[in-house]
């Protein structure tokens, strides 16, 4: 019996130390940034300014919020014809067959290169691409970044959406085709209005991802602390500009650093709770 | 192309009935939808087969002994390899030890929690507070890896190892690794069959019997998979490791030093502008090992369905 109990309470013991760990993370990041938010208080949001030189210190999160925001929702947008493809691919047009679980594998192998892998492929392959075509003259860029960013989300929209496809009834669909119905036109009328929660929370999901990619943008997006101007312009991320600046890090930036990472938490909690929202509203 | 369509479709139209045209109309938007969707899943999944092959067509030349067996090899020795036109000397062997290591100590501490807290939550299943644990659980599987790097700093770093070190490096996979092991662990008990269990508990086996000698024996192999996975996803994590353990030139055992590990080095060569020739050796390992894992765990499962 006694065993039982010692079972019973460390199983209980380690469920509260999860817990324990999220809050301790979340105080951390506040305790850590307080420093920051004392010398600049809620200007720290809508400044765009970022100037470590010693002395006069200005710190400003502006330009990365903005960065963060428009490389993750261009990123986005260009997934979404690629997800929602191979989301009709495999779970419609080829299903239960071995085309679509090879189609599946590879997308899913998407989802397990690492993050510096598409930041150097990005680099060297996709950079002087993009110069070749003269949308830049360096390559780098919110674009480029989100076209990384996007290759990198797709299977993250797919798995979800894959699933919900797949789950809308077969009835469904015998009926709209016996009135002679096109699979367009049943993938129009009947798949999607029932599986489109699903697919919106996955795409929303996907763009939780986006936001908190580090270092396929830091290689990618051209670090300039600036609001970015163009799609082509120059611009950096709120995950990039705690990568490249940490090192050399101290006092006021470190907490400014931190805060930027709060700041970041929040965002992609946020993102990510409205998907899973979604889902649970599905259930 | 369309445009053409569209006027032999219109001729069509003055000739021939309505409804003959508009059904034509319908199968020709059918089928280009359908080229459609072929042609952009074609060029999602090719996206696959370019990364692996730059890798493969780059980096196979430098991947000989000497690349399992020696130490990264510093700036000067590379850049006067360089010049002389020779290929650089030296490999990764301390990053390969230092990956290792950092994912066998974070999965010392990830693992029996991961499962612990899974059991939990299998085991108090519709309550309220496992709800509440289920989002927390989610909400740091979506906490971005800079940030883990970042509370990592703040909480071993600076005070316990006072300094970049293994054991920090272990801590900042260790909680990348739980969300995953958990929700694994949780999904692969749901799947025993609940007979099993109350064939054993009517045998009047104690509790903790039942949970360690039946549940987790014939969970094992969903168990199994999620752990591989979890380690695939944290072997190529590089942005919480450059906070947390920064790199280090030799091999290095001890955890309260610093370490170095594949994806770290990679990352160093890239700044490094004598290093470019290892890079490509670097990553086309770092991907076959992230890989082989991603696919043995994917194998192992669709084993198990069978």
């Amino acid at each position: 019996m006694n065993s039982d109990k010692i079972l019973k309470y460390s199983l209980f013991s380690a469920s509260l130390l999860i817990v324990l760990i999220s809050a301790a993370m979340v105080f951390s990041l506040i305790k850590g940034s307080m420093l920051s938010f004392h010398e600049f208080g809620w200007k720290f949001l809508i400044s765009s300014q970022w100037d470590p030189t010693q002395g006069r210190e200005q710190y400003g999160a502006m330009s990365f919020i903005v960065g963060t925001l428009l490389t993750s929702v261009l990123a986005l947008i260009i997934a979404v014809p690629m997800a929602f493809s191979t989301s009709l691919f495999v779970a419609e047009y080829f299903k239960n067959t071995p085309l679509a679980s090879v189609v599946g594998t590879l997308v899913d192998l998407l989802a397990g290169i690492p993050s510096i892998i598409y930041g150097l492929w990005g680099f060297y392959i996709l950079r002087p691409f993009i110069v070749t075509l003269g949308l830049s003259p360096q390559g780098f860029g919110i674009f480029t970044s989100a076209l990384i960013l996007a290759i990198m989300i797709v299977p993250y929209a797919t798995s979800l959406s894959n699933s919900t496809i797949m789950m809308v009834p077969n009835d469904l669909k015998e009926a709209a085709y016996s009135l002679g119905a096109t699979r367009l036109e049943v993938i129009w009328n009947v798949i999607l209005p029932n599986a489109r929660s699903g697919i919106a929370a996955s795409y929303i999901l996907a763009l939780g991802r986006a936001l908190g990619e580090t270092l396929a943008v830091t290689m990618l997006i051209g670090n300039e602390n600036v609001i970015p101007t163009s799609l082509f312009g120059t611009g950096n991320t709120m995950a990039s500009v705690i990568a490249n600046q940490f090192g050399e890090a101290r006092g006021l930036q470190l907490s400014a650093l931190i805060e930027i990472g709060l700041l970041l938490f929040v965002i992609t909690t946020i993102i990510n709770a409205c998907g899973k929202f979604i889902i649970k509203k599905m259930a | 192309m369309i445009n053409q369509l569209s006027i032999l479709l219109k001729k069509e139209k003055a000739s021939s009935n309505v409804i003959y045209f508009s059904m034509n109309e319908r199968k020709i938007k059918n089928s280009f939808f359908r080229i459609g969707i072929i042609l952009f899943s074609l060029v999602t999944i090719s996206m696959v087969f370019m990364i692996v092959g730059t890798l493969l067509y780059k980096g196979y030349h430098q991947i000989n002994w000497a690349f399992f067996t020696q130490v990264a090899p510093d700036t000067f020795t590379a850049m006067m390899a360089k010049s002389s036109g020779q290929s650089i000397p030296g490999g990764i062997v301390n990053g390969i030890t230092g990956s290792v290591y950092l994912v066998l100590i974070a999965s010392l501490i990830a693992i029996p929690l991961g499962v612990l807290i899974g059991v939990f939550l299998y085991e108090n299943g519709k309550k309220r507070y496992a709800g509440i644990i289920r989002d927390i659980v989610d909400i740091l599987q979506g906490v971005p890896s800079i940030v883990i790097g970042l509370i990592v700093y703040i909480w071993v770093v600076v005070p316990i190892t006072k300094g970049y070190s293994v054991f920090a490096g272990s801590v900042a996979l260790a909680i990348m690794m739980l969300p995953l092991i958990i929700r694994s662990t949780e999904e692969s008990l749901k799947m025993v069959p609940e007979t099993l269990k109350e064939a054993a508990i009517a045998l009047g086996t104690p509790y903790y019997k039942v949970i360690l000698k039946v549940l987790i024996p014939s969970s094992i192999t969903g168990l199994t998979t999620g752990i591989l996975l979890a380690v695939s996803r944290v072997l190529g994590e590089t942005a919480p490791l450059m906070l947390t353990t920064l790199g280090n030139p030799a091999i290095n055992w001890n955890v309260s030093k610093p370490v170095s590990a594949v994806p770290l080095l990679i990352w160093q060569f890239y700044n490094d502008p004598n290093m470019v020739d290892l890079i490509w050796s670097s990553t086309l390992f770092l991907m076959a090992f992230v890989l082989v894992l991603n696919l043995l765990s994917k194998w192992i499962a669709a084993r198990q369905k069978r």
